[in-house]
């Protein structure tokens, strides 16, 4: 069938089956190899992109489903030479080593800052009813932990992500 | 994945009477890839208008449409409902709940192993080709509510609070809508495990509605195999008002320990009225516990729950 | 101009200390980070080239033989290319370093999960359902069933010294408990994955693999082709952790499909294949016997292991490998027992043998420092050995101490031996555990070519991988320290079976050996730099891209007219039999357990390591973080569930095989001693990929221990376990 993507700003005009997940059109039919397929269920979030700055799994929603949506990969968010800042953080905290699940951490965590910023309580946010949200380490991890990383760059992911988050305080 | 044909509905009328719906798609394309959900026919309703949160009655009439995460984010629940919120919250991971709908919720299947394995026999995919849980693993597995042709239990963390509140589900159907108290929406697996809800042929849930927010303290607590993004072996939704001393209200509904969220009035009852003591919890609980059974591999479900509600009790009922 | 050596003798040259660009040991990122980050580095199931098709795997429903296939249906639907299946599809992968095909065949039905057929189709969603329409007719099977009771004890794996029965007889303190752990995924995050592509006779083979000279020739056996028309590419492995040694399944199912249909076929295993039909750790029953005087000093010491695997596989868990050396005692039984079952097949995964026999063997230690009524560290520091206790080897370094004491202080570790259930917080039990950190050290064969270029920038080439471990990045440290060049002037090419062939990433032998290669190389390329200045090697400095020697200082351009190129090759030697060689450490928790459910949240965890020379500490820290976390999960949550019935594993997915998630893990420490181990190679460092799960485990359940009170033997410790030792 045919549908249109919306994917790091460029429209693709696709004719797919209509059984493609959005993680399968990325990497099968239009070389966006960013985005990971690490359990193809919704498990480990190595397929991670951001839809209308809200992240999700790829791997669990359909390719026809998708329409009119704004898709955020990997790929858009920073290149070689011109990293978005949390892309630059992970390079510098080795926050990653095998880098499979690498590109869903990072989406996760880009989506998961603005999460954050609009007061968003997480399970283990003492006041449910406060407007905003303080990330500490406990925050940091409890928010990612719908991203697996075997090789465990855990600890240095949580600095990463701390890092740029307290830096955006700063300037806020 | 069989191959379906895909439709979008433009509104609810549209949508009513089709066989196989889909909105967050977390549950059904996971099982689809199984094998496990087969549909011909799928009908995207993602782009109804059901993703509103309403006052409602003194309540909250919640689109079936709306995502986990607004749902736990939303001011209203965190304040007046924080058992829902805290539900929601620790469920899932932030990516599923950014797509996960409240209705999808309330239909998930169960994670049973064998549910999910083609390959093994089971009653509730295959209706009376035989449990394969039954003499198998049984970790996550039912000690309430099961019966000989199904120990699987239901997975939902928001589906618990809900039970706890009241909460009534609103469905559309061919002939009208109707409201179905949740209590009355899941079915004992019995002899036809296949047969979850008392959902009609082509009904669609439309929204859920919250009565108003019953007094006391509320808190919702899931016991699990690792701190996060994992299913409840244990959970306990729990709101507990108070008063001279005494139990005055009780509402608990229990999570991963039977095939449907899991409230049991009469428990309730031998608590309202008493001095909140150890005595008082635990007679309570063997009226809860008097039928639990394990099998075998589940057995540590029934201390795990008691000492859970003790403690949830506990900290309900503290003044 | 090419340079092997083999380590003979010990080389206490320390030559890299020599060195003057100061890039090696620093901790330098990963220079292919960016690429990694923005998601353009390319693992193997990407770069697709055009027109490939995609296959998908059949699983056998259950065990015995396949008499007949329904496939009537898949063949009609539109888009199918083939169905593959016969005598060369494998049953389970080809073990680390085999060099040959595994066992073969898709008719005899040894695990629920066996891959029986390989559908292809021209898209994954045409080939997944016609997969999923084919079905079976299994029959029994005729050969005789496999009994997991029944164990094989083969003679070469049972060893006694002295009289160990008589020593626990006569010991002040004895522990005899048995422990059990089970079977572990090694669950890297990128699926197994395959692209084949053949242009005439030559097979090109995109896939995830650790050790591409071996694979070579295991997929060239496997399909019965010369290894020369075998190219294997894996440029990035999306983690391996033992589970991508050998050959898998898939990639001779893409060669055989890519051969039959004439285009270049992808196959990616489902994340549930992988927990099926790749590699399991074995589970382990493990008996420990330990003797002591009254101040804990060990006279015995016994260690029975009972593993399984399938029949025909030669491979066995080796549990006991540390236990000879670890400790000391005169009196020893130390045995291996084997039984075969129907069961995926059991392999490595990573630090196979010390990563359960370590943990269990620490367990107990930490039962008899209670016995006994020692601290722990205490007690560990008063059984290290002076040599080998049982090969009357040397020890080419001994860091037990050295990391034992350090480790307790970076931790502060309360020495005053804490009782059990004597620390709670509102609900929660608070204690602390330790254990050693040990695991043997190997060199391996390995060859890589280095090129110096008149413009000052040099490139590296070996079929070596990187799977996460920092190959690039400290193989670039070392070429730059080595010629005297930045980093960035280096290019690392890795993971090509046309580049000279490496050691391969396995066994923590990785770095110490491909990195000899590479240093072997540089130092013949530096003798030719030193020959054209008219002076000695050990004489000259190369830096910043100038060659400097007496007094002299002149930029590489106008030395090298051309290229210069050399291979280095380093070749195990003597050192690895006259002396014992291994790597040291100590792990320190402190856990929380809660009072009422039984839950158990890791508070704090250190570990202080010794491996040699750290050629980056940035990325060795990161393998000790990755190792300790490998211990929280076999620790707490990690556990594969066979049905009891057949033996299919039930929970093959990340929803139910709990790995740890990032609210499972704290802000780990990592100190790293520095050490010179001249016995170990020409660079004096030695493997630190696996070190870390290497006990790691037991310091958890230790702590588990003195938070409650409860001695879980039975791994992991999840709450139910934990729960029923708990007051009601």
């Amino acid at each position: 069938m045919k549908t249109t993507l919306t994917i790091n700003g460029n429209t693709h005009a696709l004719d797919i089956d209509p059984r493609t997940t959005l993680l399968d059109a990325l990497r099968n039919h239009l070389d966006l190899t960013g985005s990971k397929k690490g359990c193809d269920h919704g498990q480990c979030g190595a397929c991670t992109v951001i839809a209308d700055g809200r992240r999700i799994n790829s791997c669990l929603t359909l390719a026809c489903m998708m329409d009119g949506v704004e898709i955020t990969t990997v790929e858009g968010l920073g290149k070689p030479g011109d990293l978005s800042p949390l892309q630059d953080a992970f390079v510098r905290h080795d926050g990653f080593q095998c880098g499979y699940c690498t590109p869903g951490q990072i989406c996760s965590a880009t989506a998961m800052l603005e999460e954050a910023r609009a007061g968003w309580p997480s399970a283990v946010t003492d006041n449910l009813e406060g407007e905003t949200v303080s990330l500490g380490n406990g925050e940091i991890s409890e928010r990612m932990s719908g991203n697996l990383c075997r090789c465990a760059a855990y600890p240095n992911i949580v600095d990463a992500i701390r890092e740029v988050s307290e830096r955006k305080e700063v300037a806020e | 994945m069989t191959p379906f044909n895909y439709e979008r509905a433009s509104d609810i009328s549209e949508a009513v009477g089709k066989p196989q719906f889909i909105a967050g798609g977390t549950n059904l394309l996971d099982l689809m890839k199984l094998g496990v959900e087969t549909p011909d026919r799928i009908t995207d309703i993602t782009r109804l208008d059901m993703k509103n949160i309403e006052d409602h009655e003194g309540g909250l009439r919640i689109g079936a449409l709306v995502s986990n995460s607004d749902l736990a984010a939303d001011m209203r629940v965190r304040q007046t409902y924080p058992v829902l919120s805290r539900a929601l919250l620790s469920g899932a991971s932030g990516q599923l709940r950014n797509m996960a709908t409240t209705g999808g919720n309330l239909l998930q299947r169960t994670r049973c192993y064998y549910f999910q394995d083609k390959s093994s026999p089971c009653n509730k995919r295959e209706p009376g080709s035989g449990c394969s849980a039954i003499g198998g693993v049984t970790r996550l597995h039912a000690i309430l509510g099961a019966s000989e042709h199904c120990i699987a239990t239901h997975p939902s963390d928001m589906a618990v609070a809900m039970q706890a509140l009241d909460a009534l589900v609103e469905v559309e159907g061919k002939d009208g809508s109707r409201r179905i108290a949740l209590s009355d929406f899941y079915r004992l697996p019995e002899d036809r495990p296949d047969r979850e809800t008392v959902l009609e042929y082509g009904e669609l849930i439309t929204a859920v509605v919250l009565p108003p927010a019953p007094t006391g303290k509320q808190t919702y607590r899931k016991v699990r195999d690792r701190a996060s993004y994992a299913f409840a072996l244990v959970s306990v939704a729990g709101i507990v008002s108070m008063q001279d001393g005494k139990i005055a209200q009780v509402a608990l509904a229990f999570g991963g320990v039977a095939p449907r969220p899991w409230r049991d009035l009469e428990f309730e009852a031998a608590l309202v009225g008493r001095a909140p003591t150890r005595e008082t919890f635990d007679a309570a609980t063997d009226i809860l516990l008097r039928d639990a059974s394990g099998q075998g591999g589940n057995d540590f479900k029934i201390p795990l729950l008691r000492r859970t509600l003790r403690a949830v009790l506990t900290e309900l009922c503290e003044e | 101009m090419n340079l092997h050596h083999k380590m003979d003798e010990a080389d206490r040259r320390n030559r890299l200390d020599d060195m003057a660009q100061g890039v090696l040991s620093t901790p330098m990122d990963r220079p292919e980070g960016p690429l990694k980050v923005s998601g353009t580095a390319t693992y193997a199931h990407e770069a697709q080239p055009e027109g490939m098709l995609h296959g998908v795997f059949v699983r056998a429903p259950r065990l015995g033989r396949v008499v007949e296939k329904d496939d009537a249906a898949a063949r009609e639907m539109a888009g199918v290319e083939a169905i593959i299946s016969g005598d060369r599809l494998l049953r389970n992968p080809a073990q680390g370093t085999a060099n040959e095909a595994p066992i073969q065949g898709a008719t005899e039905v040894h695990y629920v999960g066996q891959p029986v057929a390989l559908v292809v189709a021209d898209t994954f969603e045409t080939a997944r359902a016609a997969a999923q329409s084919i079905s079976f007719e299994i029959a029994d099977a005729d050969r005789a069933p496999t009994d997991p009771r029944n164990y094989d004890s083969p003679e070469d794996e049972q060893s006694s010294m002295g009289d160990l029965e008589k020593a626990m007889k006569e010991a002040a303190i004895s522990i005899d408990q048995t422990y059990t752990t089970p079977s572990h995924n090694s669950a890297a995050m990128e699926p197994h994955a395959s692209i084949a592509h053949w242009d005439g006779e030559k097979l090109t083979l995109r896939g995830s693999y650790q050790m591409l000279k071996y694979n070579r020739n295991e997929l060239a056996d496997a399909l019965g082709v010369d290894p020369e028309n075998v190219r294997i590419v894996a440029p990035y492995v999306g983690g391996g952790f033992g589970s991508k040694l050998g050959i898998a399944p898939e990639a001779v199912a893409a060669a055989l499909a890519a051969k039959e249909t004439g285009r270049p076929v992808g196959v990616a295993m489902t994340r549930q294949q992988v927990f099926e039909s790749t590699m399991r750790r074995s589970e382990t029953k493990q008996r420990i016997r330990l003797a002591a005087d009254a101040n804990g000093r060990l006279s015995g010491i016994g260690h029975d292991a009972w593993v399984s695997n399938l029949p025909d596989e030669d491979y066995f868990e080796p549990v006991t490998q540390a236990t000879p050396f670890t400790y000391r005692g005169e009196n020893r039984m130390i045995g291996t027992h084997v039984t075969r079952v129907s069961r995926t097949c059991a392999g490595s995964v990573r630090a196979p043998g010390e990563a359960v026999g370590v943990t269990c063997f620490e367990i107990a230690m930490d039962e008899l420092a209670n016995a006994a009524g020692i601290d722990p560290v205490e007690l560990r520091r008063r059984n290290i050995a002076e040599q080998d206790p049982t090969g009357d080897q040397p020890y080419s370094s001994n860091k037990l101490d050295a990391t034992l004491t350090s480790g307790a202080a970076a931790f502060g570790w309360d020495n005053s031996c804490p009782a059990p259930s004597s620390r709670r917080e509102g609900e929660w039990l608070i204690g602390q555990g330790m254990a050693s950190a040990v695991r043997v050290n190997t060199l391996m064969g390995s060859k890589a070519r280095v090129t110096l270029d008149p413009d000052g920038t040099a490139t590296v080439e070996t079929d070596m991988t990187d799977i996460g471990t920092g190959t690039y990045a400290i193989l670039t440290q070392l070429t730059a320290e080595m010629l005297g060049l930045k980093p960035s002037a280096v290019e690392v090419r890795l993971g090509d079976t046309d580049h000279p062939p490496g050691a391969g990433s396995g066994g923590s032998w990785g770095a110490a050996s491909a990195g000899s290669s590479v240093f072997l190389a540089c130092q013949s390329l530096r003798g030719h730099i030193a020959k054209a200045l008219g002076t000695d090697e050990k004489d000259l400095t190369l830096k910043d891209g100038q060659a400097i020697a007496d007094n002299r200082s002149v930029p590489l351009s106008e030395i090298l007219d051309a290229p210069l190129e050399s291979i280095g090759e380093i070749e195990p030697g003597d050192t690895g039999d006259d002396v014992r060689q291994a790597t040291w450490g100590a792990y320190f928790s402190e856990v929380a357990v809660n009072a009422v459910t039984g839950e158990t949240r890791v508070r704090r965890m250190h570990g202080t390591f010794a491996a040699g020379r750290i050629l980056n500490p940035k990325t060795a820290r990161s393998q000790c973080l990755g190792g300790m976390t490998f211990g929280i999960g076999m620790a707490l949550t990690e556990e594969l569930m066979h049905d009891p019935r057949d033996g299919r594993i039930v929970n093959r997915d990340f929803a139910e095989y709990h790995l740890p998630v990032n609210a499972d893990v704290p802000q780990l420490t990592v100190e790293l001693l520095e050490e010179r181990d001249p016995w170990a190679n020409p660079m004096q460092a030695k493997g630190i990929g696996e070190l870390g799960i290497c006990g790691a485990a037991a310091a958890i359940l230790n702590g588990i221990y003195n938070a409650t009170g409860v001695r879980v033997r039975d791994l992991p410790a999840t709450l139910d376990k934990v729960l029923a030792g708990l007051d009601d």
